[in-house]
């Protein structure tokens, strides 16, 4: 554990994302108000995407981590894309 | 790791006296063996309680009408029962007690990468067991949806359901930590030299099954929580009433119980991979494809909840895809069962209680996994969804699956957990006398539910009154077996022969400590070489 690198986030960034998050919370309040039609959980789905993608590079230092934890993350990513459009396939034939 | 000068190298875990004293001696422990016996001891509890509602079950269906309880309580048996059978003993079953108490000396590692964490995931699960106990304890009326807690009965019954879904809720998050805890450990605490293909393979379907622990549960917990805001506020989330969807709450539920089949059964085959090369004294055969084989299960297991789906109003589209998904998991587990049995070809057998129980639970799990095909093909499964042959297949996968080899494994690594043998002869009588109470017991429900008796009824037409009787001998042949196999292993706990470091010729690590093993597992963590391996015999 000794060789690892420390990286010094400055506050100024953890503030900009923090500012980031309310706002994209907010967005994501305000758009339920817009008639969507089917399109309305894509929209919650891409709110909180970016936001878990905020958090997670910078907040849980993915930005900074070691390739491999990168793919396993992306790797969770892509099975729960595939268990979502999976869901789907029912909604939309049904 | 901290400097452990103060922790003499002779003494065995079972020994060592620590800071406290007695029972806090192990319920503050946070080496992992001492853990392992925590969960085994609450698991036999919780199993004691779960085999009982299981024979009231048999006992009213020994004759059709009322017999010793009505509908209504009926209900609740079968609902406490696979509450209890499933989140409490299978889930944490194989990983909680065997994976506690093996994956770091297998690995060569002198605990988990988080011993605290580890004993906190067991003060959840005893939370979670409490909290569904209390369910059926206190409140008007025991749980009685069944232990899928189906929308919408599940928010419309008046029982008390809040405690049992919580309870379900925190029994995830001890699994959740546990899974976290297994994949760390396992990426950073091998032995050096020990690569990823040098791992043996119980710590590689741990490892597996971790994945799915960590990625496939808070699913359930989050549809849990919303079945719950659907009965206390009414959220509309599953209520079709307030514009909600009950199928969802299938998805959501089976998206983390199908993968959770796969937290069962694949260590019950990582446990079964190590009884198989030592009793053959073989090298296993095809080691790659068996940890392939685990990946693949462990991944597209992800992809085929639907199946337990088809008679729901699901979209024709969303079928066919999750039956061709299905047919596919098959592959991967085939593959496995053709590794075991080239393993023993030419191998040098050793007919000892593991081995026995390994073969059992090769012939169970293949009519299991054979049944399986039969509810994964639409046109079938339409005919015998919700009867008795899904109990049958089932009970064969998880019981016959999971549960023969969990004997497996208590008979293989008894000797090294406990520092003493077992009497060999009885834990022979019991395994036999076991096996054929289980296939008395669930296989007339092949036969029952292909005549189109129904699953989840306390009562039944005459016609199926004869093969009912033959199931319901056969549970008390089963339990009489359970009880031989029980009592003999408690008392050569107690009092068996003093077993040596390594009675079946082992290659794992774990076979290279004293046994009982010592608090630290190893003076000196072992170093793998470019030769060494797990099986090389
Ligand atoms: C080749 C492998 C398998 C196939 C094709 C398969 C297929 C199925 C299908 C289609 C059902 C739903 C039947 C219905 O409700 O109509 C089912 C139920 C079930 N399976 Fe499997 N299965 C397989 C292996 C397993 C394994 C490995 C486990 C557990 C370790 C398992 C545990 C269960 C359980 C617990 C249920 C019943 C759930 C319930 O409705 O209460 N299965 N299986
Ligand atoms: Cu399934």
């Amino acid at each position: 554990m000794q060789n690892e690198k420390h990286h010094i986030v400055p506050y100024s960034t953890y503030i900009i994302i923090l500012a980031a998050l309310v706002l994209f919370t907010f967005l994501s309040i305000e758009v339920t108000g817009i008639e969507l039609g089917g399109l309305t959980v894509a929209a919650a789905l891409i709110f909180a995407s970016l936001k878990s993608y905020l958090v997670l590079t910078y907040f849980m230092h993915l930005k900074f981590d070691k390739p491999y934890i990168r793919i396993m993350v992306g790797f969770v990513i892509l099975v729960f894309l595939a268990v979502i459009i999976i869901t789907f396939i029912d909604y939309f034939f049904r | 790791m901290q400097a452990s000068s103060q922790i003499p190298h002779d003494v065995s875990y079972l020994d060592y006296k620590g800071k406290y004293k007695g029972l806090l001696a192990w319920i503050l422990s946070t080496d992992h063996k001492r853990i392992a016996l925590l969960y085994m001891f609450s698991i036999m509890t919780m199993f004691f309680v779960g085999v009982c509602l299981g024979l009231a079950m048999k006992l009213e269906l020994i004759a059709p009408g009322k017999t010793i309880m009505g509908a209504q309580d009926y209900n609740a048996v079968f609902t406490v029962h696979g509450v209890i059978m499933i989140f409490m003993i299978v889930i944490p079953g194989l990983p909680a007690v065997f994976g506690n108490f093996l994956l770091p000396l297998m690995i060569g590692a002198k605990d988990v990468a988080f011993p605290k964490l580890n004993l906190f995931s067991w003060y959840l699960y005893i939370a979670g067991a409490i909290l569904v106990i209390s369910s059926v304890l206190f409140g008007d009326g025991s749980p009685d949806t069944g232990w899928t807690f189906y929308a919408p009965y599940s928010f419309r019954t008046g029982t008390n359901m809040l405690p049992a879904i919580f309870g379900a809720f925190v029994l995830g998050f001890s699994s959740i930590l546990t899974g976290l805890n297994f994949i760390v450990t396992i990426h950073r605490l091998r032995a050096p030299g020990m690569t990823w293909t040098k791992m043996p393979l119980f710590p590689w379907t741990l490892y597996g099954t971790a994945w799915i622990q960590l990625l496939a549960t808070p699913v359930v917990g989050i549809t849990l929580v919303l079945v719950s805001l659907e009965r206390i506020f009414g959220i509309g989330v599953f209520d079709p009433a307030l514009g909600g969807d009950p199928i969802l709450y299938q998805h959501l539920f089976w998206i983390y119980s199908h993968p959770a089949v796969y937290i069962m059964i694949l260590p019950a085959m990582g446990a079964i991979s190590e009884v198989i090369p030592t009793f053959s004294q073989k090298h296993v055969f095809g080691y790659k494809a068996i940890v392939a084989s685990t990946l693949a299960i462990a991944f597209v297991g992800y992809f085929v909840w639907g199946h337990h789906m088809f008679t729901s109003g699901m979209s024709g589209t969303a079928q066919y895809t999750f039956s061709i998904l299905t047919f596919l998991v098959a592959i991967p587990s085939a593959i496995k069962v053709f590794n075991w049995i080239s393993t023993m070809y030419k191998g040098s057998i050793a007919l000892e209680t593991p081995f026995f129980w390994a073969m059992s639970f090769i012939f169970v799990f293949m009519i299991g996994g054979l049944s399986g095909l039969v509810l994964g093909a639409l046109a079938t499964d339409v005919y015998v969804h919700d009867t008795a042959f899904v109990v049958a297949h089932f009970h064969f996968i998880v019981f016959g699956g999971v549960g023969f080899s969990f004997f497996a494994a208590i008979h293989y690594w008894f000797p090294k957990m406990f520092g003493r043998m077992y009497d060999k002869t009885w834990a022979n009588v019991g395994w036999i006398v076991f096996f054929i109470g289980f296939l008395a017991l669930y296989t007339p429900m092949f036969y029952l539910g292909m005549q189109g008796m129904p699953r989840r009824y306390y009562d039944y037409l005459e016609q199926f009154h004869s093969a009912n009787i033959l199931s319901t001998l056969g549970s008390w042949v089963m339990t009489f077996g359970l009880a031989i196999i029980v009592i003999n292993l408690f008392r050569s706990a107690k009092s068996g022969a003093i077993a040596p470091e390594n009675p079946w010729n082992g290659k794992t690590l774990e076979w290279t400590v004293p046994s009982p093993p010592p608090v630290e597992n190893f003076d000196d963590i072992p170093v793998y070489g470019e030769k060494d391996g797990p099986y090389e015999y």
